[in-house]
């Protein structure tokens, strides 16, 4: 057990320097001029450039500059951003808030919603209401999720105008819980839409395989009632693959849900990362993209964990 | 007359009975994909899109409105806001005056060149690089099925953000970032079927016939793996094409001028209010494309495999 964890955090642990040595050299790979020209766009006046170039101390060799770009990451220094002149650390605790209340929120329904509809398919394959969900499946799968917000926008604005639900900035809910909540459902009906369609696929093809066991069979010639057939034979052995599934999203998605959050103006992790990308602001983009690989290296690994305890087939070495 | 003496008579007689030809499992398969409903609509749809997207010069002709040409008199009202459908301007005209329907046909092809062209790509380096690890096992499996590992556990929106952010925007780094992203699902559904096949009586018989190894990977394995890499591929297609529109939706995607749905469907947020169909009909044009290519998908995969999981059955 001890020995695949490990394991498992040294390779984490590579995935995040590729991460880390990719962004550096797409940025810093090149002569110096050519590198500061980019950072300060085409439109900089060339004092710009030559202050880009000295302050950053981009005319060092390129392996001194990174030694000195690990050595920082190492030591937890992210620096300052090029833009608010703030440490960017600060500017990530700052959009954290927002990206792990919209997750947290957003997971909650579509793992219900997901599991839920999932299993009323398999329950009844091919039967009317099995093939309405799939074909809704089908169609959530198909939509993009900045259609889906800009929709629900729209029907908010101009149709249910008295819901007074409205996109915004992140409202904190210990603050305004009534502002929280207004801020908050939209982008949580959107996120949790489009995952809780491959949510009811992924339980409806595992539920369906689960229930041809022998097992299965082998309750109910024994008289368990069928809810308990489904739900503690059944659901609970088909899970499996569906918490795979979560803990990669939810590892993928911490790292900035940069459409949603883009779509309804919240500042979250993605929104900070969009933002710095328009504005060429460096250091905020090498942290954030860090800091979302760190997000789903350590998801990745809590998955093989709970895979052992919810299966006990699987054995880890 | 007996029996016998019969049968060979009709035999020797041309036209009495036509004699039964085989089948090949492609035949079998396009006339299942035949009978799926859903599938030959969306094929239909498919190939109306893709007619639009070639004929898009002609309908630019025919309109008189190039896809970059801005007309403030005629495509903007008095007050400066975008005319809505009519003769001038089938689907309207956006904030600048420019005529929508053509835009969108341009942006039909944008959106088809990315899809197709990110996932040829990606299948076939997939391919290349599932069958050398699933082939070969050993260090070269081990190697590149850690490669997979990575790239799958890479934030492939974050960075392809970050790309674009380094490299700046265009059509082509678009299709390689779109395939080196799906590659890894490729290889790995060919690196497990060419391990499940490597073991396989024929593969021994080519072996002991003395084949060698380039000529059993692509001439014994490869037709055996057509079948899962073309469900792939073509549920890949709408992924690619989804990823380019959310791109350049975000304003990160190909060329600012070039007109792209997502780009498209970006410019309408401000202006919905005041002219809805500037979002309905990209949205609705962007919707029916990627359904309709994962319903052919999914008509595919039944097609192809006849045992497995109809997600759209009939029965």
């Amino acid at each position: 057990m001890w020995r695949f964890v490990i394991r498992r955090a040294l390779f984490g642990l590579l995935v995040l320097w590729l991460v880390a040595t990719t962004v550096f050299l797409l940025f810093f790979a090149g002569p110096a001029d050519s590198v500061a020209r980019r950072l300060a766009g085409p439109r900089a006046p060339q004092e710009v450039v030559n202050q880009i170039r000295d302050t950053l101390g981009l005319d060092r060799p390129l392996t001194q500059q990174y030694l000195g770009f690990l050595n920082k990451l190492l030591h937890g220094d992210l620096g300052t951003s090029f833009i608010s002149q703030t440490p960017v650390s600060t500017l990530i605790m700052a959009s954290l808030p927002a990206t792990l209340w919209l997750v947290a929120g957003a997971a909650a329904l579509w793992l219900t919603a997901g599991v839920t509809g999932g299993v009323i398919c398999a329950t009844a394959p091919r039967s009317l209401r099995d093939r309405l969900i799939t074909v809704t499946v089908l169609a959530g799968i198909s939509l993009p999720t900045f259609v889906l917000g800009i929709f629900m926008i729209f029907l908010a604005l101009s149709v249910f105008p008295w819901l007074g639900l409205a996109p915004g900035p992140y409202i904190p809910p210990l603050e305004d819980i009534r502002g929280f909540f207004q801020v908050m459902i939209m982008p949580w009906i959107t996120l949790a839409v489009v995952q809780a369609a491959v949510y009811v696929r992924l339980t409806r093809g595992s539920m369906l395989d689960t229930l041809g066991e022998d097992y299965i069979r082998t309750a109910r010639a024994k008289g368990a009632p069928e809810h308990r057939v489904t739900y503690r034979h059944g659901l609970r052995a088909a899970l499996t693959p569906v918490v795979t599934q979560f803990g990669v999203d939810i590892g993928a998605l911490l790292g900035g849900v940069v459409v949603t959050e883009s779509v309804f103006g919240l500042q979250g992790l993605g929104q900070l990362m969009i933002r710095s990308v328009r504005d060429g602001d460096l250091p905020v983009i090498i942290g954030a993209a860090v800091l979302a690989a760190a997000f789903i290296v350590v998801a990745n690994i809590l998955v093989d964990i709970a895979y052992s305890f919810l299966d006990p087939r699987v054995r880890l070495t | 007359m007996s029996l016998i003496e019969a049968s060979s008579e009709a035999e020797h007689t041309p036209g009495i009975t036509p004699a039964v030809r085989g089948k090949g499992p492609w035949q079998l398969a396009w006339e299942r994909l035949q009978r799926d409903r859903a599938a030959m609509v969306s094929l239909a749809v498919i190939c109306v899109i893709v007619l639009l997207a070639v004929f898009a010069p002609v309908f630019a002709a025919v309109t008189g409105h190039g896809p970059q040409d801005q007309f403030p008199e005629t495509g903007l009202t008095p007050e400066g806001l975008p005319v809505g459908p009519g003769s001038g301007f089938w689907l309207g005209a956006d904030s600048l005056g420019r005529d929508l329907f053509v835009r969108l046909l341009y942006g039909a092809r944008v959106s088809l060149l990315v899809g197709v062209l990110s996932t040829l790509l990606a299948t076939v380096f997939g391919v290349v690089t599932g069958m050398l690890a699933g082939f070969y096992g050993g260090w070269v499996d081990g190697v590149l099925a850690r490669l997979l590992d990575v790239v799958l556990s890479f934030p492939y929106l974050l960075v392809a953000i970050v790309l674009v952010a380094a490299l700046g925007a265009g059509v082509p780094l678009m299709i390689l970032v779109i395939a080196f992203f799906s590659f890894a699902a490729m290889a790995r559904v060919v690196r497990g079927q060419t391990m499940a096949y490597k073991e396989r009586e024929f593969v021994e018989a080519a072996r002991s016939l003395g084949a060698s190894k380039l000529r059993t990977m692509f001439v014994d394995l490869l037709p055996n793996l057509v079948a899962p890499v073309t469900v792939l591929a073509s549920l890949l297609i709408p992924t690619a094409i989804v990823f380019e529109a959310t791109l350049s939706f975000l304003g990160l995607g190909v060329d600012p001028r070039t007109p792209s749905w997502g780009a498209i469907l970006a410019d309408s947020t401000d202006y919905y209010r005041v002219a809805p169909g500037l979002l309905i009909f990209p949205a609705l044009l962007l919707l029916i494309t990627t359904l309709a290519f994962n319903l052919l998908g999914d008509g595919i995969r039944d097609a192809l495999d006849p045992r497995s999981d109809r997600l759209l059955s009939r029965k």
